[in-house]
């Protein structure tokens, strides 16, 4: 029978000042399962962005009530990380087209986020539900020296 | 508690920014709010030192974004030094080193805005 993936879930209500909390939780399961220093980094900057996007765009400022989820599953060979927020959603399409270029040489703010994230982990997805919610998907893979290296069990 | 702290010295014509612990969506304002200060007072030379900056996202980058264009316009700049590999790679992945001075040592960069 095929063994159950690992998981460990957060619920935080959706606010700046819980980035701090949310990247001490990963950073430290990353640690755990065996990334380094410098993956781990990545796994950990990767979901502040994430989440900072869900605290800046997904719900109306005047709303204090609403929350983060954050789901992490252990595979064998990967750590996926799932971050939903029931907020207004986005045109994924529209924001993932956008030249990071162009977005430098008008100076303009905003989409910096998107573009780190999909640059520090393995695989991206997002799906989002304009007016209902926002899912995002990243997944980084435990290599080490182009193996992968199988993940040691704690049982 | 991870923290952010600001502290500002006028060094000529330059004011330095030097910034401390963990720059992100939350202590972004408070950068933010230091370089309205000195746009205010029409300081438009600014060196940001970034020897004891651990964490950076993209909101602290963001806030450089936003001022930068105004700052040149007036003649001025914004450049930076001092970053650990770490810090220097999240501007790199954003194509930074293209739109700022980033330079190893501060009195490199201070000297940068005499020429």
């Amino acid at each position: 029978m095929k063994k159950e993936k690992t998981k460990y879930k957060l619920k935080i209500p959706s606010k700046t000042d819980n980035l701090e909390l949310i990247r001490s939780f990963v950073s430290n399961i990353a640690v755990k399962v065996g990334f380094d220093a410098d993956e781990t980094y990545k796994i950990e900057l990767a979901v502040d962005e994430a989440c900072a996007n869900v605290v800046k765009h997904a719900y109306e400022q005047k709303h204090t009530d609403h929350q983060i989820d954050l789901v992490i599953e252990l595979d064998v060979d990967k750590l996926v990380i799932i971050i939903s927020d029931q907020g207004r959603g986005f045109d994924v399409k529209k924001i993932l087209s956008k030249d990071m270029k162009e977005y430098l040489a008008e100076m303009r703010v905003g989409g910096l986020g998107i573009h780190l994230i999909k640059a520090l982990m393995d695989d991206v997805e997002f799906i989002s539900k304009p007016g209902a919610s926002t899912q995002v998907k990243m997944t980084k893979y435990l290599m080490k020296n182009g193996k992968v290296e199988v993940v040691k069990k704690n049982e | 508690m991870e923290s952010f702290e600001v502290t500002r010295k006028e060094q000529g014509n330059v004011m330095i920014l030097y910034i401390k612990g963990y720059l992100d969506a939350h202590t972004a304002p408070m950068l933010e709010k230091e370089l309205q200060g000195l746009v205010d007072e029409k300081k438009y030379n600014i060196l940001v030192n970034f020897n004891e900056l651990i964490y950076i996202s993209s909101a602290g980058l963001g806030v450089f974004m936003g001022f930068i264009e105004n700052i040149r316009n007036n003649k001025g700049d914004i450049k930076l030094s001092n970053m650990n590999s770490k810090i220097y790679r999240v501007f790199d992945l954003l194509g930074f080193p293209t739109l700022y001075d980033i330079l190893e040592e501060e009195q490199e960069a201070l000297k940068k805005f005499e020429s």
